[in-house]
């Protein structure tokens, strides 16, 4: 696939935002063009060349093309924002809404993200090496329609805020999460192979989340109905099984009301 | 003769009491003496007259030390270091009047900063939760009159809302609640035994940090499912006591504070006590509201959402539109990481509120501050403009925490050539209208508005 390649060569004083790093604006652009690109630093335009050395080429659609930021972006915002189709890879960090309102493609982050790492999501795959803090494949602030298709895999930590208001898609946490998982959640599954501290499935409607490590403190909204083995994410376990938040309103089906299911790995 | 002023509201706290007497000298220069006030309110009545409150901006000199420079100089100083910055940030406005604010906001839309209040480290949370799940609250003045169950959660109005009991929320004799206290029941919920707790009927000991589980736990008993034995470290019993006294309340009020919103999961815990209040309206009437700290803190709320749609984070440097995300707009978060270049503090202590590795990061940047009174982070900054205080020297509106606008009065003259909050702002976007030579469009707009209609009140 016909690839860009970004080299970051200066640090900005502030913070960049960059919404333009996506294949849908590079697609068709030649290095010099992408270079010529608007980003901003504070209330200060500036150029992508200003901060990136662009090199190679890219494809006729986002679909055929692939970024590949040679370096770190501790200090860039936005990267993938909106995206449809096509590849970014990250060598180093990234911040904040990495793939956020992101629609397709494929995004891999090889340090790691900070807050807002798919943000009201649509469709596509984000996939970080390393942790992630907060709001992970959350809703936008006020916003009751969060995540809705998609798959985030973080395969580090991540803080609090884990699917909020989700409708649907799949976050994995393969290691532990703070607090709040899946909080006012109608839909979509949450897997989180470590520990969580607490709130899993707080207000939460409908949708799943795998447990495989311990919960601290347990919402007394939740109570065990069976014990069940299921295999998730390729690894075959039994859990407890819960249903909740029994606090909060729920939906009928055939004259039953239907929970969201939360398992904990037994 | 001294004159008594009467029907005088306190800039104090976010009770906004509007009640007060204050008894002026003959020339109309000093306050003697102020009547029906707690005593944080009679001290800020007093202050005005200190002699050791500065009376022209100061700025930092190369050698550290502060000098009294003029109005123009500090005005011309500030609109440049505005003008000149990638994104200041400005934050504040505890305690200014709307007109004030509305002022800031102009030229923080002509700098294209981010604005911000002091919501930010204290009800901001409460403001996302009543994003995500709305506001089914009331007036302080149907509390007084209707309220006969009232909880207090993780905020404690004997200490920081002195009169608040008084006037409207356990003592008080109302319409239907002729019995005052005897009528009332009070349920305080806060890991500390405070001097509100004290005067509850009902005071669960919550285990600090489990507001949620709490909350969670009522929900599930008004749902009328089981609940763990104990939940947050309070026995089931007790807590399906509190539930079925709110339950049986003919008008049940929540109150809910700091405790409430910054401990862990903030705007979560929040939203949980909106939706425990919307299923308690199953049964009876029940309504919510935030302990708003200062008597004008719900103005900026109202002041911006009017003007630029959100209350505030308001993230004014795209140019086009307001962007608000509180986590990343926030001014403790822009600080912390670096974001911004330029600090103004209205009306606030930022010094004294903000974590000292915050300040550390502002104090990289110039650092403005603009306060009638000498402060922490007025002795750190690089220039300090003095203003008049509002609801002593200056009129203005302001919002209760219930939201409700009240006229607050200027009982005596300010300082001469001290301008106030809106007079200084105003001069500072006139100057970087100069300075960008553009139409200071907002000011024509205003004098038009004001020569349009009668100002008497």
């Amino acid at each position: 696939m016909p690839t860009i390649t970004l080299k970051p060569y200066k640090t900005p004083e502030l913070m960049l935002e960059c919404y333009n790093i996506t294949p849908d604006v590079f697609a068709g652009k030649k290095p010099e063009e992408i270079a010529e690109l608007e980003i901003r630093e504070g209330k200060t335009r500036v150029k992508l060349g200003d901060f990136f050395e662009a090199s190679g080429s890219s494809g006729m659609t986002a679909a055929e093309t692939d970024i590949h930021i040679a370096g770190d972006c501790t200090r860039v915002k936005y990267i993938g924002n909106k995206m449809t189709a096509g590849s970014i890879t990250v060598d180093g960090n990234a911040d904040m809404y990495v793939g956020g309102w992101m629609k397709g493609g494929k995004i891999h982050v090889k340090g790691n993200v900070h807050s807002f790492c798919g943000i009201a999501m649509e469709g596509g795959e984000i996939l970080v090496d390393g942790n992630a803090e907060n709001y992970v494949g959350c809703a936008y602030r006020g916003d009751w329609r969060g995540m809705r298709g998609g798959t985030i895999r973080i395969k580090g930590n991540a803080g609090n805020d884990i699917g909020t208001f989700m409708l649907g898609g799949t976050i994995i946490i393969e290691n532990n999460a703070f607090i709040h998982v899946s909080t006012h959640a109608e839909g979509g599954t949450v897997i989180i192979k470590g520990d969580v501290q607490g709130r899993v499935g707080g207000q939460m409607v409908k949708g799943d989340i795998y447990v495989f490590g311990n919960i601290q403190y347990m919402l007394p909204g939740f109570k065990q109905v069976d014990k069940v083995e299921k295999e998730v994410d390729g690894e075959k376990a039994t859990f407890l099984h819960y249903i909740g938040d029994l606090g909060e309103r729920h939906p009928k089906s055939k004259g039953k009301e239907i929970y969201a299911n939360l398992y904990v790995k037994a | 003769m001294p004159k008594l002023i009467t029907q005088v509201g306190c800039p104090y706290c976010g009770s906004s009491c509007d009640d007060l007497e204050v008894l002026v000298s003959d020339d109309g220069k000093k306050i003697l003496e102020t009547h029906n006030a707690c005593v944080i309110g009679n001290e800020i009545f007093h202050h005005v007259s200190s002699p050791s409150r500065p009376k022209k901006p100061r700025m930092r000199q190369p050698d550290g030390t502060m000098k009294e420079i003029s109005y123009d100089e500090a005005v011309d100083f500030t609109a440049k270091t505005l003008l000149k910055s990638k994104k200041p940030l400005i934050y504040g406005f505890g305690s200014t009047n709307c007109e004030g604010m509305s002022a800031v906001a102009r030229v923080a839309e002509k700098a294209g900063a981010v604005l911000d209040n002091c919501a930010s480290i204290c009800h901001g949370p409460s403001f996302l939760a009543i994003f995500d799940n709305g506001y089914p609250s009331c007036t302080l003045g149907e509390v007084k009159n209707r309220a006969d169950v009232v909880v207090f959660w993780g905020c404690n109005p004997m200490h920081a809302h002195p009169r608040h009991t008084s006037r409207y929320s356990i003592f008080p004799r109302g319409f239907f609640t002729t019995k005052g206290q005897m009528q009332r029941t009070i349920i305080c919920v806060d890991p500390r035994e405070t001097d509100t707790a004290k005067l509850a009927d009902m005071h669960l000991m919550i285990k600090q940090g489990h507001d949620y589980d709490l909350f969670d736990a009522f929900r599930t008993v008004l749902r009328g499912h089981p609940i763990p034995e104990e939940v947050a470290g309070i026995k089931r019993e007790k807590i399906e006591e509190a539930a079925e006294a709110m339950k049986k309340a003919r008008f049940c009020m929540i109150f809910f504070g700091m405790g409430c919103c910054h401990t862990d999961g903030r705007n979560h815990n929040i939203d949980i006590a909106i939706s425990t209040t919307r299923d308690l309206n199953t049964y009876t009437k029940a309504s919510i509201m935030a302990m708003r700290g200062h008597y004008n803190i719900a103005g900026p709320g109202q002041v911006w959402s009017w003007q630029f749609g959100f209350p505030y984070c308001l993230d004014l440097s795209k140019g086009t539109h307001a962007h608000m995300n509180p986590g990343e707009t926030s001014s403790i978060d822009l600080a912390m990481r670096d974001e911004v270049d330029c600090f103004v503090n209205v009306g606030t202590d930022a010094g004294a509120h903000f974590p000292i590795a915050a300040i550390k990061h502002l104090k990289k940047h110039p650092f403005i501050t603009v306060d009638p009174n000498i402060c922490m982070a007025s002795e750190i900054s690089d220039l300090h403009i003095p203003v008049r205080v509002v609801g002593v020297e200056e009129p203005g509106v302001v919002y209760r925490m219930d939201n409700v606008p009240i006229q607050f009065k200027k009982v005596i003259d300010g300082p001469e050539g001290v301008p106030s909050d809106e007079e200084l702002f105003d001069m500072v976007y006139k100057r970087m209208c100069e300075l960008t030579q553009t139409e200071p469009f907002w000011i024509l707009a205003k004098g038009h508005a004001q020569a349009s209609t009668p100002t008497e009140h």
